[in-house]
């Protein structure tokens, strides 16, 4: 291992997997028909309390995986949110039982397209189900079940990890005390879709696409699905963070002007586009960036209805910067349950960072997830 | 925890189980003790962000914004009472801030320092600006950017068609004035308002 776990970390871990559907009892599907079997990859932190009341889901976003905190062996990162989970941290796994999930459709051992279809004994392609929202949360509700849960003292998510906390509480507001929608939109805009649009035009039109069946063709659409990364890595971070981090610095390596890589900026997003390929699927990426497009829990004119009889207790975080899912959407999310006569909390957070923010430590937002949480556990404890 | 006596004052002038709006709420301690010990659900509208967090602390629900723009958001009569308590003399715009009150909820408390209070007209008179428990501050630091006085903010009530019901008028101490109704203008350091929209 590359790193020692220092202090605060929750030290080395490792991915489980359980089989939630079986073949005949398979997911019914949000859209019809169904899904199984569906295999679920997670990881947990901390230590469940007798009364299974200090559970907290931690649900990802679009490119994320169960490996939330902690170390893997051999790795030189640690999880994807440790700055928010571990002993000590805002999500204190001295207190809190944490629970990541990777999603369904995605590859990072969850079941998804590039899992076997048993009906081919291939890969799915793509005669994967197109999934929504809502199968997310299925899915989470069945992983929380079968670790013996049945009321999350939290769940907690960014980006389409906040749009799957949305859903959920809304759905299932018995299920979940306090629900925490962060750098979330509850409905994408036409330029949210836009840019979704041409990251799978990319993929789709990079000639080892192969119509979905490039794993059994023996290949990988690279071009396609690194242009999609790179596109999309523009849209999480803010102008002043690439100008900050870039400007107009030119490449050590350039010579003189040409096409290749002449700024700073064109190697970095590169380099995001390369290591991408090493750990995501063009496929997962089709199927949630379609999940994104289609949320939209608030034009179901019975979609507060649950949450009017059982609220929830709501916190909404929106970061300056953010123009991916900016402080308009987060602020629709805020009306709309307030309106609903909801216990709504509203911040948005000063950020130069964009939408990659809720990843980030930035001080007022982690002090602002300390007070939620140790709230929310002092009501348990009452 | 003691609620702070001007704060107890508004806890005690709102009925049991009322969904409660208070606009510039701080950390949420006036909406704590109502939710704790009177029933009430509510919302707190805070800009402070220290006072944000305090009160996400405490199990207030809070919505960082500001109230001189953004009241729009909250929809018409969806709160049985708003409170606005020492905050109308920050604004920029305390005439709509009152008119978005109005429309928001049906029972407004609006509490405010008197700057016709004697002691203050002492000081203008002796060329100093106001300055007494109520109005601590300098005038190049002050948070206050509104100055009136019972009787000018009176007018403005009934501008905007809002009904006195109830007033309390307080001694500079912030002690309730028994006999201060008739020279209310000039002997209340401060004055809370019971209005109906």
């Amino acid at each position: 291992m590359s790193g020692t776990p220092e202090a605060g970390s929750v030290g080395v871990v490792s991915t489980q997997t359980v089989r939630l559907f079986m073949a005949e009892h398979p997911l019914q599907l949000e859209q019809g028909g169904t899904l199984g079997p569906v295999d679920v990859a997670y990881e947990t932190y901390g230590t469940l309390s007798v009364a299974a009341d200090n559970a907290v889901f931690v649900c990802h976003a679009l490119t994320g995986d169960a490996h939330a905190a902690g170390w893997h062996d051999g790795d030189a990162r640690p999880g994807w949110w440790d700055n928010l989970i571990g002993p000590g941290k805002p999500l204190d796994t001295d207190r809190f039982f944490v629970i990541c999930a990777n999603l369904i459709g995605g590859c990072q051992g969850s079941t998804g397209p590039s899992s076997t279809n048993p009906a081919t004994g291939q890969a799915y392609g793509l005669d994967f189900p197109v999934l929504m929202t809502r199968d997310l949360v299925a899915v989470h509700r069945a992983l929380v079940n079968h670790l013996g849960i049945t009321r999350l003292l939290a769940a907690i998510g960014g980006s389409l990890g906040g749009m799957q906390v949305l859903q959920w509480g809304l759905d299932h507001p018995e299920d979940v005390a306090n629900a925490l929608v962060i750098a979330a939109s509850s409905r994408l805009t036409a330029q949210n879709i836009a840019f979704s649009a041409v990251a799978r035009r990319a993929i789709m039109s990079d000639p080892n696409f192969e119509a979905g069946s490039y794993a059994a063709a023996g290949v990988n659409p690279d071009v396609g699905l690194s242009i999609a990364r790179m596109m999309a890595h523009i849209t999480y971070l803010s102008e002043d963070a690439l100008t900050e981090k870039f400007g107009r610095q030119v490449d050590p390596n350039r010579l003189q002007p040409g096409f290749g890589i002449d700024f700073t900026v064109e190697s970095y997003l590169a380099h995001q586009g390369q290591v991408f390929l090493e750990r995501f699927d063009a496929l997962s990426y089709l199927y949630l960036t379609r999940v994104m497009d289609y949320f939209d829990p608030f034009a179901d004119p019975k979609s507060l209805e649950a949450v009017r009889s059982t609220p929830v207790n709501w916190l909404v975080l929106s970061f300056a910067t953010d123009w991916r899912f900016g402080t308009n959407h987060s602020r629709r999310i805020v009306r709309t349950l307030e309106h609903a006569g909801q216990p709504v909390s509203f911040r948005e957070i000063p950020s130069n960072y964009g939408h990659d923010s809720f990843l980030l430590a930035i001080e007022p937002y982690h002090a602002t997830l300390v007070a939620y949480f140790d709230r929310a556990l002092s009501e348990v404890s009452r | 925890m003691t609620l702070r006596p001007d704060l107890q004052l508004v806890a005690d002038l709102i009925p049991s189980g009322s969904r409660v709006l208070d606009l510039g709420c701080g950390s949420g301690a006036l909406l704590s003790e109502l939710m704790h010990t009177h029933a009430c659900r509510g919302t707190g509208v805070e800009i402070d962000p220290d006072s944000v967090v305090e009160a996400i602390r405490l199990g207030v629900p809070v919505i960082e914004l500001d109230i001189d723009a953004e009241l729009d958001d909250f929809s018409d009569h969806s709160y049985d009472v708003a409170v606005l308590s020492r905050t109308v003399q920050t604004l920029h715009r305390p005439y709509e801030v009152l008119q978005h009150m109005g429309r928001i909820a049906g029972r407004l408390i609006v509490s405010v320092p008197n700057f016709g209070y004697w002691r203050h007209r002492l000081r203008l008179l002796r060329g100093r600006m106001p300055m007494s428990r109520e109005l601590p501050h300098a005038w190049y630091d002050t948070p206050n950017l509104r100055h009136t006085t019972l009787v000018e903010l009176e007018e403005l009530f009934v501008r905007l068609g809002l009904t006195i019901e109830q007033r309390i008028v307080l001694s500079p101490a912030g002690v309730p004035l028994k006999s201060g109704d008739r020279l209310a203008n000039v002997v209340a350091g401060a004055a809370v308002y019971v209005l109906r929209a």
